[in-house]
């Protein structure tokens, strides 16, 4: 009788879950760096996706955060003002994945919208289309009083926690990677490599830039959906250009092209820019120095251009960890 | 008998300068058909007009009696000619495995909710992509590469490649952009018997373009010679070798 075996993603993903359980319910870990954790792994699923996007596919989308933004408010309209569930509700959580899924499919949606005519554009075109993209998505945000304008929308229910959290972000790791490890996946690679090439071995290079665009904008939405869900708010400044860099910063720093890259560098640089601001606050107590809190923007800049200047192709180059990869077709 | 690829009355401008003049020709099914002429008279723009990468300013391109003319380019290679290029244009990072594999994406039906699942139909595709992938690659001498990133490829094994690639995709018609450039002449004697080889083997139809004397005269059986975009001279090796216009055109007007 053959036996069941579990893959080792998921074995790696049940051991991570239970060890950060124990350490939370013995307070080992406090409620701080918890909540660290979960922004660490949401920040797993935009970095992941935008990959798709950028590393995979070879575009350059300078917008994922809109798509997040359309994810965050889409879903938190559901939960907030009209279903306008809390954590006790009845069938709560059932909403809740239900906005959540329903904020990503919206995102989805702009992305095909958005994609399907700019993606014939190439390279520094594409960018700044997707940079006006974002702007104009966070405009819009900050002009409909529907969703608080620019209070922004309040009072959405905490129903994001650890588990849903990292279900959400374990299903886009293996999403994308089996994905990336099919023929479609093959297809984008080849559009990355050379789109002539790719299109006169029978590649119809337009539906897979779209296709990688709409996925990658799918998972954002659900990124965003999560967030505003954890921080119980969605706001038009967190879904601005900075927050969009930000998302490709991790990328570039984990590799480009490499989903276990964009991993560890979600958590590492989240936990990094976390780590700076109580580190600085000590430096500032311990000498006296007027140093402030934005300060560890400077220093992240300097670490990240050491990073770039050092190691170019970035964490991981295009490489994927054992962990990661699929057991080869035989 | 019809032909296989039927060009009619095919002109190209690019601005003012006329790329390729009213070119009308038949290519019949099975012969290895060679397209020759000096730098700069129009051949790989030939090529570009067959793939769909430019379309004709005026004619038309039949391929198995349907209009192709300005089809899109995946469209043409999907309804079954596929080319080779003259400055290569490989996957460069990928591995030579993952190089054909990807053309032989057309043919797979696994949808992307399949591809997700990894279910037994995704699976055995994948089981049948690979074998044939690394036949086509042993039939190149290229098995030895297979895992190695095609960056790292010499010159003539590169060129090889690109050729398998180009057959993954099933073609009816192959197109080759001077196969022989670049390399040394032991390289040019093998690529000779495989190109006789593949055309045997795969039932294809060989459309190419050669500086190569030595590749032209040995293996076409029907040659066009073009020269600023107008054909000054067509037929039978033997005999196009000996029109007075072809060795002007390559070695310049005797007793100037």
């Amino acid at each position: 009788m053959k036996q069941l075996k579990l893959p080792k993603l998921l074995i790696f993903a049940l051991i991570f879950y239970s060890a950060i359980q124990i350490l939370y319910g013995t307070e080992i870990l406090n409620g701080y760096i918890l909540h660290i954790i979960n922004q660490s792994l949401i920040y797993v699923i935009l970095a992941v996706s935008l990959n798709l996007i950028n590393g995979i596919t070879g575009q350059f989308s300078l917008g994922h955060m809109g798509f997040a933004g359309v994810g965050a408010y889409v879903s938190g309209t559901i939960s907030t003002l009209v279903f306008k569930i809390n954590p006790s509700s009845p069938n709560g959580m059932l909403i809740f994945i239900f906005a959540i899924i329903v904020g990503g499919l919206a995102a989805a949606v702009v992305g095909f919208l958005i994609g399907f005519p700019s993606l014939r554009l190439k390279g520094d075109y594409l960018a700044i289309v997707t940079l006006g993209f974002g702007e104009i998505i966070r405009t819009v945000f900050n002009n409909i009083d529907y969703v608080g304008g620019p209070r922004g929308l309040l009072g959405i229910p905490k129903f994001s926690n650890f588990t849903t959290i990292i279900v959400a972000a374990f299903i886009t790791l293996v999403v994308i990677r089996n994905l990336v490890e099919s023929s479609h996946g093959r297809a984008m690679l080849a559009v990355r490599e050379n789109e002539l090439a790719a299109e006169l071995v029978g590649v119809n290079t337009t539906r897979y830039k779209v296709m990688a665009f709409v996925i990658g904008a799918f998972f954002a939405g659900i990124a965003g959906g999560l967030f505003a869900h954890l921080l119980q708010m969605a706001h038009p400044t967190q879904f601005g250009f900075i927050k969009s860099v930000e998302v490709l910063i991790m990328i570039y720093a984990g590799g480009v092209g490499s989903i276990t890259g964009s991993t560890i560098a979600a958590f590492a640089l989240t936990f990094l820019s976390e780590g700076l601001r109580i580190g600085i606050r000590a430096i500032a107590d311990a000498t006296g120095l007027p140093i402030g809190g934005e300060w560890r923007m400077v220093v992240y800049s300097l670490l990240l251009i050491f990073i770039m200047l050092f190691k170019t192709e970035g964490l991981m180059g295009t490489k994927e960890a054992k962990l990661i990869r699929l057991k080869e077709v035989q | 008998m019809s032909a296989l690829l039927s060009i009619k009355g095919m002109t190209h401008f690019f601005g003012g300068l006329k790329a390729v003049s009213n070119f009308s020709y038949d290519i019949p099914e099975g012969v290895i058909y060679g397209l020759i002429g000096p730098n700069g008279s129009g051949k790989t723009t030939t090529f570009n007009l067959i793939t769909g990468i430019y379309s004709p300013t005026e004619g038309k391109v039949f391929f198995k009696d349907k209009d192709i003319t300005a089809a899109k380019p995946y469209k043409i290679v999907q309804s079954g000619i596929a080319r080779t290029f003259q400055n290569l244009r490989i996957f460069s990072s990928l591995t030579a495995l993952d190089n054909i594999k990807i053309a032989k994406h057309f043919g797979s039906k696994s949808g992307l909710i399949s591809s997700v699942l990894r279910l037994p139909s995704f699976m055995n595709e994948e089981k049948a992509i690979k074998k044939e992938s690394l036949e086509l690659l042993d039939l190149m001498h290229l098995s030895h590469r297979a895992k190695e990133s095609a960056k790292n490829l010499p010159y003539g094994e590169l060129r090889r490649l690109e050729i398998a690639r180009a057959l993954a995709t099933r073609p009816q018609l192959l197109l080759l952009d001077e196969p022989a450039a670049g390399m040394n002449p032991k390289e040019v004697d093998e690529l000779m018997s495989l190109i006789t080889h593949i055309r045997k083997e795969f039932k294809v139809t060989v459309f190419l373009i050669e500086h190569h004397m030595q590749v032209v005269m040995g293996i076409c059986e029907y040659i066009k010679v073009i020269d600023f975009g107008e054909t000054i001279a067509e037929g039978r090796p033997e005999a196009v070798a000996k029109e007075p216009k072809v060795l002007e055109a390559y070695l310049g007007k005797r007793g100037v």
